[in-house]
C-alpha cells in the first residue's frame, strides 16, 4: 500500500506492507532508530511517540493507519538545537540509566503534560502506567516531569521552549492505546 | 586551563551519556544495518521435554526471501556445548549444553530450528512453515521430587542432582560446629522459604548482528560481558581469539541478565560463518521470557538456634537451587555466592551452608541482580525477625545485640571472611530517625487496638553484601574459571585531552561520567577532555566486564593505579624540563611546580613534551600512556539499614508501601546522583520481588508468564517515592574507598517489605506469605486465620513489646 506519512517534520512517501508495524516502518525504512521495541504486547511503552500530538505505541499501529498523519518521535523534538524542556529535565534530574525506555517516557511524559500542566506525585505516576523502566524505579522520573512541568509554565524560559504539538493540525488519533 | 575548583569526586556531576540517550541517537545493537545482511529467526519448542523426532523444513525452505532454514543436526558437528565456567565441585554433573537442541529438548523454549531470511518479517512467516514431530518425555518441575529420581532431564547423568556444596565453619576453623549449638541451645528456629523463579526483564530485548567482512568476525551484542564473550566464543568455535571482535555498543540494561554466552549469540556467528555475511537475530520480549535466563528459584530450609536473651548461636542453611534444564555460564555457583552471607552482619558461633543444585525442565537460572546474595539477606532477615517473635523482642533490638559493633572491624566472619570495614549503628540510628520509628510503631499499635481495616506494618532489613567481585585467588579456590581483576589505560593526547580505556561494561551505570570524574580529579584535567572508551574488544583489549557491583570497586581502582602512574612518569619529566629534583616537584590542580618557586609546567606541556620526545631523561620512552591492572585483596562490604512501612488492607489483601527509608553504606561516594539512582532501581527490583514479580510454569512445563501482561514488572504508580540517605565508611581494600551499589537496594529491600507485610498481620494470625505478597495470597492467608481469643492471637506481633513472648 501507498503511504504518506510527515515524520519529524518530513514528509515520507512510501509502498509498505499492509502488516508492517509503525515501530517497524519507523526504524527500518526510515531509519529513526531513537524509537525503540521493548515488547510485543504493549506492556512497555518503549515505542510510544506523537500522531498529530497524542501518544501512542508504535508497536500497536500499522504503518498503513499513519497514512495522512504527522508522527513525532524523540528525535524531532529538539528544535533548532535546543532540547525540549522534558528531555532537558530528564537529564537534569538523572531521570534514566541504560536509556532504553526514556524516549518512550520522554514522549508519554510530554502528552501527560498537555494533558495535566501541574501534575502531584500521583498524577504523575497515573500517567506513565503504560510506560515500563527496569534502572530507576521511577522516582527520578517523576521527579523529571514535575520539573519539566515549572520549565514549561508560562513565563518559565524563552517562548520557544515552550514546545508543544500545538502547533500540528489536531485531527483525531488512530489505533494505539 | 587544566585546574579545577573543587574535587570531581563526590560531585553530582550530570552524566555524559545522557545527550546521545534523551534525542535516541543511540546504537543499541538492533540499529545496525549492514550491506547484505540476513535476519535469523529461532524456532523454539512448545514443549518442556522431548525427544525430537522429526523436523520437515522443506515448506519453510521454500518461502519467499528464505535462504536457509536449519536444524540442530546440522550444528551438531560444530556447534559443541556453551560454557560453564563455574564448576563447583569436582564431582559436578553437567549435561552438553547444544546452542540448538538435537534430537531432544529439555525446556520449553529452547532452540529447534533456525530460518534465515532477507527480512526479519520473512524470517518470522518462515517459522510457523517448519514441521517438528514431539515424542513427548515427563516433565520434571519440583525440585523434590526431581531429587528422587523418578524422572530424569537428562537420562545420561543417571540423576537430577547436579551437585552438592557444603560450608562447615567447624571444618573452615572459622567457628563451631552448628549441630552442637542447635542441641545445646534455649530456642531453635526452623523455617522453609521460597525464593520465587524471576525474570531479570531487562528493558532491551537481546540482539546480536555479526559481520564476516574484513577477514575478522565483529560480533555486536547486547551484553553486559564482552571480554569474557570474545573468549568464550572462541572457546567453543575454534575461531581464533584474534579474528574475533565483540562489541557491546549501547546496552539497554543487564541486571546479571546479560551476564551470559547465549544460544543466540553462538548461532548467529555460525550462521555468519556458514553464509558469509552479516547476520541479525533480535528477539521479541516473549522469546526473551522464554529463554534468557531467569533468576532465583531456591527452596530455603533454615534453622537458627540462640540463647532465651536473644544472642543468636548457630545458623544452619539447606538450599535446594534449581539450575534448570542446563548450565549457563555461572549458573551452579549463584547460590554458592550466598554461601558466605546467610550470617550477614550477625555473630554466630557456628554456621554451615549446604547447597543441593538440582536440574529441571525449565528455563536455566543464572545470575540476577544481586545472584545468592537477595537470597541469603532474605532468609537471615526473616528468621531474625522470627526469633523476635519467638522471644517477643523488639526486632531491631535483636539485631542490634548480635550484629558486629563498629569498634570490631575488621571482623572475622563465621564464614570465613573478613568484613574491613563498617559501622551498622551509624546506618540504623539515621535509618530510624529518618523513618520516625517510634511513631510508626505508636501508630501500628493504635491501629490494632481499633482493629482497623487498613493494618500498618513495620519491616526490618539491616544488611550487608559481598561486592567488588573479586580476589582471582578467592575465585580460584572456588574453582571458578576466570579471574576477577579489573583493568584500565590511560592515554595522553597531544593536544592535553584524555582518553580513558575501561575494561568495565557499562549498560546504564553511569561509567563514562564517573570515571571521567575519577581521572579529572587524580589528573587535574576538565571532566569534559575526558573520554572514556568501552565495550569494544578492539579498543579495550582487556577486562573482566561489568557485574556483581565491581565496576568501580575494581575498575575504578584500577584507573587510579593508571593515573598514578601518568603522573609518576610526568613528575620525572617535569623535574628534567624544570632542571631541579624530582623531590622538589609538586602537582596541584594539574600543575608541576618547583616548590618554593614560581616555576610551573602544566600537565599539558609536560604531556606534549613526552609526546615529541626531543628531550627526555635519559632512558624514558616517549609518550605519557600507562596502563594498571588491579586485582582486589578482599571484597568490599556495603551494609545499610532499610526500614518499611506497608499499609495492608485486611478486607482486600492490598498491600501499600507508605514509607520507605533506606540509608546505605556503600563507602565513598564517587557521584551521589548515580549512587541515589542507583538505589532506587535495586528497590524496584526488590520491592518487585517481594509483591508482584514471579515466572510460574504450568503442569506441563510451559512459562505462563511470558509477557509484560503477565510478569508483573512494576510500572511507577506501584512503586512508593524512596527517602534515601547514607552513612559513609569507607572500604578499606581499595584506595577510593568504593564499596558498590549495584546490587544493595535489591538485597535489602525485599526482606524490608516482607517483614513489613507479616508484622502487620501477625497478630490476625499469619505466620508466612509466599512472595509475591499478591493481595490473592495476603486475602488467603487472612481467611485462615484462627478465631479470635486463641493464643495466636494474643501472641502479638513484631514489635509489641509487651507480647507474652512465645507463638507456638
Amino acid at each position: 500500500m501507498h503511504i504518506s506519512v510527515n515524520v519529524d517534520g518530513m514528509t515520507y512517501a512510501d509502498e509498505v506492507e499492509p502488516r508492517l508495524l509503525l515501530v517497524h516502518y519507523l526504524r527500518e525504512r526510515l531509519s529513526k532508530t531513537g524509537t525503540v521495541v521493548g515488547c510485543d504486547t504493549g506492556n512497555c511503552g518503549a515505542c510510544t511517540v506523537h500522531l498529530d500530538g497524542h501518544s501512542v505505541k508504535s508497536c500497536q499501529m500499522l504503518a498503513v493507519q499513519a497514512n495522512g498523519h504527522e508522527v513525532t518521535t524523540i528525535e524531532g523534538l529538539a528544535r533548532d538545537g535546543k532540547l525540549h524542556p522534558v528531555q532537558e529535565a530528564f537529564r537534569s534530574n538523572h531521570a534514566l540509566q541504560c536509556g532504553f525506555c526514556t524516549p518512550g517516557m520522554i514522549m508519554q511524559a510530554i502528552d501527560l503534560l498537555a494533558d495535566e500542566s501541574d501534575p502531584d506525585d500521583e498524577a504523575v505516576r497515573k500517567g506513565l502506567e503504560g510506560n515500563l523502566c527496569r534502572c530507576t524505579g521511577y522516582q527520578n522520573i517523576v521527579r523529571a516531569v514535575q520539573d519539566a512541568a515549572q520549565r514549561m509554565k508560562p513565563g518559565a524560559g524563552p517562548k520557544q521552549e515552550q514546545h508543544s504539538d500545538e502547533h500540528i493540525a489536531a485531527t483525531q488519533p488512530v489505533g494505539g492505546e | 586551563m587544566t585546574a579545577t575548583a573543587e574535587p570531581e569526586i563526590g560531585k553530582a556531576r550530570l552524566r555524559k551519556e545522557d545527550a546521545r540517550l534523551i534525542t535516541g541517537q543511540t546504537r543499541w545493537t538492533d540499529n545496525l544495518q549492514l550491506t547484505g545482511m540476513l535476519h535469523m529467526a529461532v524456532l523454539r519448542s512448545p514443549v518442556a521435554h522431548a525427544r525430537i523426532t522429526n523436523i520437515d523444513v522443506s515448506r519453510a525452505t521454500a518461502m519467499p526471501g528464505v535462504a536457509v532454514v536449519l536444524t540442530g543436526e546440522d550444528f551438531a558437528a560444530e556447534q559443541g556445548s556453551l560454557p560453564c565456567a563455574w564448576p563447583i565441585t569436582e564431582d559436578m554433573k553437567s549435561p552438553p549444553a547444544p546452542a540448538m537442541a538435537v534430537g531432544q529438548v529439555n525446556f520449553a523454549g529452547e532452540a529447534v530450528a533456525l530460518v534465515i531470511a532477507d527480512s526479519a518479517y520473512h524470517a518470522a512467516d518462515a517459522l510457523e512453515a517448519i514441521d517438528v514431530d514431539y515424542d513427548e518425555l515427563p516433565v520434571v518441575l519440583d525440585m523434590e521430587e526431581a531429587l528422587r529420581d523418578n524422572d530424569l532431564v537428562h537420562p545420561d547423568l543417571g540423576t537430577n542432582k547436579c551437585a552438592t556444596w557444603i560450608f562447615d565453619s567447624a571444618e573452615a576453623g572459622s567457628g563451631t560446629n552448628v549441630e552442637d549449638e542447635i542441641a545445646s541451645a534455649e530456642v531453635v528456629i526452623e523455617r522453609t522459604f521460597k525464593q520465587q523463579r524471576l525474570i531479570p526483564a531487562f528493558m532491551e530485548p537481546r540482539s546480536v548482528v555479526v559481520d564476516t567482512t574484513a577477514g575478522m568476525f565483529t560480533v555486536w551484542s547486547a551484553t553486559q560481558i564482552p571480554h569474557i564473550l570474545r573468549w568464550m566464543l572462541s572457546a567453543v568455535t575454534g575461531i581464533s581469539e584474534h579474528k574475533l571482535r565483540v562489541i557491546a555498543p549501547d546496552v539497554g540494561g543487564g541486571f546479571g541478565g546479560k551476564l551470559q554466552v547465549t544460544p543466540e549469540e553462538l548461532l548467529c556467528l555460525l550462521v555468519a560463518r556458514r553464509m558469509g555475511r552479516p547476520v541479525k537475530w533480535t528477539e521479541s520480549r516473549t522469546e526473551s521470557m522464554l529463554s534468557a535466563h531467569h533468576g532465583r528459584d531456591q527452596i530455603q530450609k533454615i534453622t537458627l538456634s540462640a540463647r532465651r536473651d536473644g544472642t543468636v548461636t548457630g545458623l544452619k542453611v539447606e538450599l535446594l537451587a534449581d539450575m534448570g534444564a542446563y548450565l549457563r555460564l555461572v549458573t551452579p555457583g549463584v547460590p554458592i555466592l550466598g554461601a558466605f552471607m546467610f550470617n550477614s552482619i550477625y555473630k554466630f558461633a557456628a554456621y554451615r551452608f549446604v547447597c543441593t543444585n538440582v536440574f529441571t525442565n525449565k528455563v536455566p537460572t543464572d545470575a540476577y541482580r544481586g545472584a545468592g546474595r537477595p537470597e541469603a539477606t532474605f532468609a537471615i532477615e526473616r528468621m531474625m525477625d522470627e526469633l523476635a517473635v519467638e522471644l517477643g523482642m523488639e526486632p531491631m533490638k535483636i539485631r542490634q545485640m548480635n550484629w558486629i559493633r563498629h569498634e570490631e572491624f575488621p571482623f572475622n566472619t563465621v564464614a570465613g571472611l573478613t568484613y574491613d570495614s563498617g559501622n551498622y549503628e551509624a546506618a540504623t540510628a539515621r535509618a530510624m530517625e529518618l523513618f520516625g520509628y517510634e511513631e510508626m510503631r505508636e501508630e501500628q499499635a493504635r491501629r490494632r487496638a481499633d482493629g482497623s481495616v487498613v493494618q500498618l506494618g513495620i519491616g526490618i532489613s539491616t544488611y550487608t553484601e559481598m561486592c567488588g567481585l573479586a580476589p582471582s585467588r578467592v575465585l580460584g579456590a572456588l574453582r571458578y574459571a576466570a579471574g576477577g581483576w579489573e583493568t584500565a589505560s590511560i592515554r595522553m593526547l597531544p593536544t592535553g585531552k584524555v582518553e580513558v580505556i575501561t575494561g568495565t561494561s557499562p549498560h546504564g551505570q553511569g561509567h563514562e561520567t564517573v570515571w571521567s570524574q575519577i581521572v579529572a580529579d587524580k589528573l587535574g584535567v576538565p571532566f569534559e577532555d575526558v573520554e572514556v572508551l568501552h565495550g569494544d574488544t578492539a579498543t579495550s583489549h582487556k577486562g573482566m566486564d561489568s557485574y556483581g557491583s565491581r565496576s568501580l570497586a575494581v575498575g575504578g581502582t584500577a584507573l587510579v593505579y593508571a593515573a598514578d602512574k601518568v603522573l609518576a612518569k610526568a613528575r620525572t619529566l617535569a623535574a628534567h624540563m624544570m632542571e631541579c629534583d624530582e623531590a622538589d616537584v609538586e602537582f596541584a590542580s594539574g600543575s608541576f611546580a618547583v616548590r618554593g618557586t614560581s616555576t610551573v609546567r602544566s600537565l599539558g606541556d609536560v604531556v606534549l613534551a613526552a609526546h615529541v620526545a626531543h628531550d627526555l631523561p635519559e632512558g624514558m620512552e616517549p609518550g605519557m600512556d600507562a596502563d594498571a591492572t588491579f586485582d582486589p585483596e578482599n571484597f568490599s562490604f556495603p551494609h545499610g539499614t532499610h526500614l518499611c512501612a506497608t499499609e495492608v488492607d485486611t478486607e482486600t489483601g492490598m498491600v501499600r508501601i507508605s514509607r520507605y527509608v533506606a540509608v546505605d553504606d556503600v563507602g565513598t561516594v564517587m557521584n551521589p546522583l548515580i549512587v541515589d539512582g542507583q538505589v532506587h532501581g535495586g528497590l524496584a527490583q526488590g520491592i518487585a520481588q517481594a509483591l508482584y514479580e514471579e515466572a510460574t510454569h504450568d503442569e506441563m512445563g510451559t512459562l505462563t508468564t511470558a509477557t509484560f501482561a503477565d510478569y508483573l514488572v512494576p510500572c511507577a504508580a506501584d512503586l512508593p517515592a524512596f527517602l534515601t540517605d547514607r552513612t559513609t565508611t569507607p572500604a578499606t581494600s581499595n584506595p577510593l574507598g568504593a564499596k558498590g551499589v549495584g546490587e544493595a537496594g535489591t538485597i535489602a529491600s525485599t526482606p524490608a517489605v516482607v517483614n513489613s507485610v507479616l508484622d502487620a498481620l501477625r497478630h490476625l494470625g499469619v505466620r508466612d506469605i509466599e512472595m509475591p505478597m499478591s493481595p490473592e495470597r495476603v486475602w488467603t492467608a487472612l481467611q485462615g486465620r484462627p478465631d479470635p481469643g486463641t493464643d495466636d492471637v494474643a501472641a502479638g506481633g513484631l514489635g509489641s513489646i509487651d507480647a507474652q513472648g512465645g507463638q507456638s
